[in-house]
């Protein structure tokens, strides 16, 4: 047995609640609109992961990728289906880890490595790879609400980069950050791809995919639409299309937004 | 599409198992480090930015047992008809205090702690313990001023007076955190939750034996249901027990006005926290089976 993520005819179904108090309730039941509605964010997906695959999702804005990477990391259950993970998971999820504004970095450090698993020892002993890492300077002892956008994604990534773990999650990981930042993270995931850990990678950016992953999965309004070798993947969502030149610009085009 | 060659040493040890599905109040107490520093951060959190700090956790309590004391006491006269008035009353406004602080920051603890419950998968359940955790904290400065006030009016308190205290003492943490449990689960869905709480609050008050003695209500109701209705509430219960432990040892046998305690403290301690333990289980059913919308309820 060596599958690492088993996900079995998985959906989940979304409540939009449109009205908030009584008064907009009445309202809304006596001009008879409807009080809420529903729909289906993941739409009976099935796929398997081998422990050391790597994976990109890909798919537009709202096809439910951060949905299924929040059902793999548990905090999100299905409605329906099953999913099945083995060992430890770490990752990010919309481009950021879950950072209390008030708390310092180091302390936020701290948090998010003992949700992870790991203990007091282990976390110390990983600090100054995480410091080393995330860099961003004298910030590391000021509450984490005052960072940047791009400060907190570093230290983000930075700790679940550095955290033990099976199956690594990276949701939008390029999405802010600069350049020198990126390539960092591009090279900490090809370690972290290196080491045997299971990575399941979104990105806009066919670039890094193609770069980082193995085999690619594209969901289509909440619809796996594709799983299979990464350059049909690629093909099959028709980012090429433009024209652009893809080749030499594939190292501008990791974690551009598309 | 080639297929995937997997290193077997690299596969960790253990079956499939569902993920983050780790909830349940046992795991949070397994999980002490981490449970550890929630605390510390709601510790810290909670007077982030104010100069007074933690400080401002004994001005409420201190502005409420004064105006008890000096309204209740003075202006209606309570102390003319009780002994050591004064530890009665902050007797009760330490269980009382214990009790409302723990329900009402743990009913938005969930929310409060959104960043984390949206992202990170861990036992839930973690934030109405450690807000419990958090007043409990707050609580011990408090009885230590209580204790050093009961010295100075004579305390002298026996190993079943003890015992009484401890009862009482559990039966106001496990209903606090029952209630807490469920309501914080519950304020996901409605914040109306955060403002029936603050409500609920103000009734506490009233409805245990702290700005007046036991013996009111034994003279209004003694022997009728309404008596009973009144020993059934978990927070009258707790603080009776409470008052056994510091406040009755401190009155004289022979005072001018003996402290009077209702029949059977312990029996009935004993059943209202037994009550408490299975209103706990079901708090925490509840919490089970909301639980999995939190993260998109948010």
């Amino acid at each position: 047995m060596t599958e690492s993520i088993v996900v079995e005819h998985v959906s989940k179904r979304f409540t939009m609640q449109y009205t908030h108090t009584i008064k907009q309730m009445s309202i809304a039941a006596l001009r008879r609109q409807p009080l809420k509605d529903t729909f289906l964010a993941v739409n009976d997906v099935s796929f398997s992961a081998l422990q050391g695959e790597s994976i990109g999702l890909m798919g537009l804005n709202g096809s439910g990728k951060s949905t299924l990477l929040k059902l793999i990391n548990g905090v999100m259950k299905p409605d329906t289906g099953k999913v099945r993970t083995r060992g430890r998971i770490a990752g990010l999820i919309a481009a950021g880890a879950g950072f209390h504004p008030q708390l310092t970095g180091r302390d936020n450090v701290f948090l998010n490595a003992a949700i992870l698993g790991m203990s007091e020892r282990e976390t110390k002993r990983k600090l100054e790879q995480i410091v080393d890492f995330a860099d961003i300077g004298r910030f590391f002892d000021t509450p984490v609400g005052h960072y940047s956008s791009g400060m907190s994604a570093r230290l983000g990534f930075a700790v679940a980069a550095f955290a033990e773990s099976d199956i690594f999650l990276a949701d939008e990981v390029l999405a802010v950050g600069d350049r020198p930042f990126k390539r960092k993270c591009m090279a900490r995931m090809e370690e972290i791809k290196s080491e045997g850990r299971t990575l399941f990678y979104v990105s806009h950016s066919t670039g890094s995919v193609r770069k980082m992953c193995e085999r690619a999965l594209v969901l289509e309004k909440g619809v796996l639409a594709f799983d299979g070798p990464v350059e049909e993947g690629i093909a099959y969502l028709e980012y090429d299309t433009d024209g652009e030149d893809e080749e030499t610009e594939a190292d501008d085009e990791i974690g551009a937004d598309i | 599409m080639t297929a995937h060659v997997v290193d077997p040493g690299r596969v960790p040890d253990g079956p499939l198992v569902a993920p983050g599905d780790s909830g349940g109040l046992h795991n949070v107490f397994r999980q002490r480090y981490l449970l550890r520093l929630l605390v510390r951060k709601e510790l810290r959190a909670r007077y982030q930015g104010s100069v007074l700090g933690m400080l401002w956790s004994y001005v409420q309590p201190m502005v409420r047992f004064l105006a008890y004391f000096l309204v209740i006491g003075y202006v209606f006269g309570m102390t003319r008809g009780m002994t050591n008035f004064p530890i009665h009353i902050f007797t009760g406004l330490v269980m009382v205090h214990y009790f409302t602080e723990t329900f009402s920051s743990g009913t938005r603890s969930i929310v409060k702690n959104k960043g984390l419950v949206r992202k990170m998968s861990l036992p839930r359940e973690m934030f109405p313990v450690a807000a419990m955790l958090v007043s409990a904290y707050h609580t011990v400065p408090q009885l230590v001023i209580l204790v050093i006030g009961s010295i100075v009016s004579g305390w002298s308190p026996g190993p079943l007076d003890f015992l009484a205290g401890l009862l009482g003492f559990s039966i106001i943490a496990v209903f606090g955190m029952a209630l807490a449990l469920m309501f914080s689960a519950a304020n996901v869905f409605f914040r109306d939750f955060q403002n029936i709480v603050q409500t609920f609050t103000i009734f506490v008050t009233w409805s245990v034996p702290m700005i007046y003695p036991y013996d009111r209500i034994a003279n209004l109701f003694a022997g009728t249901w309404a008596e009973q209705v009144y020993l059934a509430n978990p927070i009258a219960n707790g603080v009776i027990l409470f008052q056994q432990f510091f406040w009755v040892p401190t009155v004289p046998a022979d005072a001018e006005y003996p402290a009077v305690m209702p029949d059977h403290i312990f029996t009935r301690g004993l059943i209202v926290l037994a009550a408490c333990l299975v209103l706990l289980a079901v708090a925490q059913w509840i919490f089970a089976r909301l639980e999995g919308k939190f993260a998109e309820r948010l």
